[in-house]
């Protein structure tokens, strides 16, 4: 008999909780499914915490229109395998019914994608989203709750929360207010990686270390060569062994160097690595590499 | 810390949740960096914003306690105001850090906190002792039942390493303490800013043969009480897919929140008391010799009773009286202090109902740990009250059952949660 559970034993209940407490307490609630590693691991946990029944809520994607083709199959693949409905919203089509205007045609998209999100929930009454987000991405989201409301202009106000006591969640809003609900708040990176072997969850192949056509910028961060991303002017490109961390949209997502090609060496790898997810994968950050060893060495304190 | 000790190991001792309790005098923040920088959670780049902006604002050495705090507000202040989760692994043990205020208006941080917390830390300056706020933090922590106390005597290197200071100020909680009844307390000496006794010994505190703080959090056992305590399990949902492979499948899916729970065990259903018998514990199409706390599984039943979101299933030994009249301590939380006239939502477990607050027995002083008189509830004040409901609720007292004894209150106009609650035992009415 188990006495206490794992670490992902505790962390997978505490998730099916968060998505039973959102089916139970949200009218018209969706999950948001990019075909990325957390969304991924947010259908295994929603298949956990429904099945045999059907998900009471659709997917939806807001889809940039600059995502990597083998995310977009992998996303359209799992949902059919799933049976589940998926909803799929373009950043185009903002554009289009000029909601949306890009400075330039080669801005990222990356932080317009609200403004889609927030057209999709208002078409279909959304009154919660469920989100993989997890709080060790960045200070701020340390501090969001669980179940965090957002006001009838989709804003958080970080000033303003709920308190959150015990798992006794409020999911209680007025028309036209929403909640964002993040069942893996309390996940790391490490963590998803770690269900995700567990699991044995499949991926986009692109997770996975391949030989990619990529530019090394000064600073080390690496810049994937794609059609929306062609060489700088001056620099040169070279083929290096890589996987990517996050995936998103194209403009502003970067592989890491790596050999890992199996579930087990990415584990291992995340355990060791250096960077933070959002440090390594962000174009418009510049890391550095020095170990922490190395700078307790250096007298870093 | 070796790269294998980072992996999964066949000895995972599970997920620990503690909080830190002290102001920012007391060095917490800085105990917290210290945590996370000695067992290497702190990224290479993450330190690297950390220098660039403890030169910003104009300190030589990177501040630690910069880490914890994220939202500009409070780094413009300088002081922590909500409560931030920081997360780190031992490799056998993984922690989640609730980081709460110690500041006085801010005890609804300290009880959002403490409600999932297994272990807290109470920081004390070793050259102040005892303050009106270590009174606070070690009543709070006793009233929302965290089992494990690890009184912390910061600052040891300012006093000199003396192990006099220490004894003295252990003397003086340990006079709080016994009032308190902790049941789990330990007294350590430490120094965040050197690092003494917080993940290594140190040279400095040889008179102290104590384990270190880390190695506290890692000995701590988890979750015995809850797992021996009463079973309690808050229906969420019932499937029913209805489906041609699931002609006549009915499962009842929810969190454990207290005991255990196996195939042939009799169980009650509340609020109607119907007794029946658990045929299926199951999880994800596999069946579990046995459910244990903290696990969401699905419920299948002998018979075919009716049950829906908002009943309780515990066990039928000790199973919890139903009543529209509760005696309970309410921490209030909201900006607005209570008004009689507003309509109130009690949930607990997944079971809401309308409830009233028709009367206020008294108010805690958190200095003097006794109750006094009062007219009305405020932010961050700590009352015992009797409620009305509309409906009948099974609640434990939160004394017996720790998991069965707590609920939140909304507010129906506004949506806010505006306070929390703890059951008494009851009078017989």
């Amino acid at each position: 008999m188990t006495q206490t559970l794992t670490h992902l034993e505790a962390l997978e209940a505490e998730a099916i909780h968060i998505l039973r407490e959102v089916a139970g307490q949200c009218q018209n609630p969706a999950l948001l499914f990019s075909g990325g590693k957390d969304s991924l691991v947010l259908l295994r946990l929603a298949e956990k915490a429904f099945r045999p029944c059907r998900f009471p809520f659709p997917l939806l994607h807001i889809d940039t229109g600059h995502n990597y083709p083998e995310v977009i199959a992998f996303r359209d693949q799992r949902a059919a395998e799933l049976g589940e409905k998926l909803i799929v919203r373009n950043l185009e089509d903002s554009m289009k019914a000029g909601s949306i205007v890009l400075r330039h045609p080669g801005e990222s998209r990356n932080r317009h994608q609200s403004v889609t999100l927030l057209e999709a929930v208002a078409e279909f009454q959304f009154d919660c989203l469920i989100g993989g987000a997890r709080r060790d991405e960045e200070k701020a989201r340390a501090k969001e709750r669980i179940f965090s409301f957002r006001d009838e202009f989709g804003q958080w106000d970080p000033k303003h929360q709920r308190p959150e006591l015990w798992n006794l969640y409020n999911a209680r809003i007025h028309p036209g207010e929403h909640i964002r609900a993040f069942p893996i708040s309390n996940w790391t990176e490490l963590d998803v990686w770690q269900y995700i072997a567990q699991e044995e969850l499949e991926l986009p192949s692109i997770y996975f270390a391949h030989h990619r056509e990529v530019v090394v910028l000064s600073g080390g961060a690496l810049l994937p060569v794609t059609p929306l991303t062609p060489v700088p002017a001056g620099a040169q490109s070279v083929w290096r062994s890589v996987r990517f961390r996050t995936v998103g949209d194209i403009s502003c997502t970067a592989p890491v160097l790596s050999e890992a090609t199996t579930l087990d060496a990415i584990v291992k790898e995340t355990a060791t690595t250096e960077i933070t997810e959002r440090g390594a994968t962000r174009l418009d950050d510049q890391t550095s590499e020095a170990s922490m060893e190395q700078r307790k060495k250096e007298g870093y304190f | 810390m070796t790269t294998d000790a980072l992996l999964p190991t066949l000895t995972d001792h599970g997920l620990l949740r503690f909080l830190t309790c002290g102001s920012v005098d007391d060095g917490k923040s800085t105990l917290i960096g210290r945590l996370l920088y000695d067992s290497k959670a702190i990224l290479a780049d993450a330190l690297d914003a950390l220098a660039v902006s403890s030169r910003k604002r104009g300190l030589e050495e990177v501040d630690l306690s910069l880490l914890t705090d994220g939202l500009v507000a409070e780094r413009e202040q300088g002081i922590t105001i909500d409560v931030a989760y920081r997360y780190f692994s031992t490799g056998t043990r993984k922690y989640i850090l609730a980081d709460t205020p110690g500041h006085e208006q801010y005890t609804r941080n300290m009880v959002t906190g403490a409600s999932t917390a297994d272990l807290a830390i109470v920081l004390i300056d070793a050259r102040r002792g005892v303050l009106s706020q270590t009174r606070r933090h070690m009543t709070l922590a006793h009233l929302m039942g965290i089992r494990h106390v690890v009184v912390a005597i910061n600052k040891m290197d300012l006093v000199g390493y003396d192990e006099a200071v220490f004894q003295s100020i252990r003397s003086d909680v340990e006079g709080l303490a016994r009032k308190l009844e902790l049941p789990d307390l330990h007294y350590l000496p430490l120094s965040a800013l050197k690092g003494d006794m917080v993940v290594e010994r140190g040279e400095h505190l040889d008179w102290y043969t104590g384990p270190t703080l880390m190695a506290l959090l890692e000995g701590v056992e988890l979750g015995l009480e809850d797992l021996e305590a009463p079973f309690r399990f808050p229906v969420q949902l019932v499937c029913r897919p209805r489906s041609s492979s699931h002609p006549d499948y009915r499962g009842y899916q929810g969190r454990i929140e207290s005991g255990s729970v196996a195939r042939g065990d009799v169980v009650t259903i509340l609020p109607s008391g119907t007794r029946t018998t658990v045929r299926r514990v199951e999880l994800f199409g596999r069946d579990l010799d046995r459910g244990v706390v903290g696990q969401s599984v699905t419920l299948h039943l002998d018979d075919e009773v009716d049950i829906s979101r908002g009943d309780l299933i515990a066990g039928a030994v000790g199973a919890p009286a139903r009543s529209r009249d509760l005696n309970a301590t309410l921490c209030w939380l909201d900006e607005r202090p209570l008004d009689p006239m507003s309509r109130l939502v009690l949930r607990h477990g997944t079971r809401e109902v309308r409830a009233k607050v028709t009367a206020i027995l008294g108010r805690l002083d958190l200095q003097a740990l006794e109750s006094l008189p009062a007219e009305e509830l405020r932010m961050n004040d700590i009352a015992t009250v009797s409620l009305r409901l509309q409906q009948p609720i099974a609640a434990d007292p939160h004394s017996w059952v720790r998991n069965g004894g707590t609920f939140i209150l909304i507010d129906e106009a506004t949506h806010a949660t505006v306070a929390a609650g703890l059951v008494l035992a009851q009078e017989t009415y």
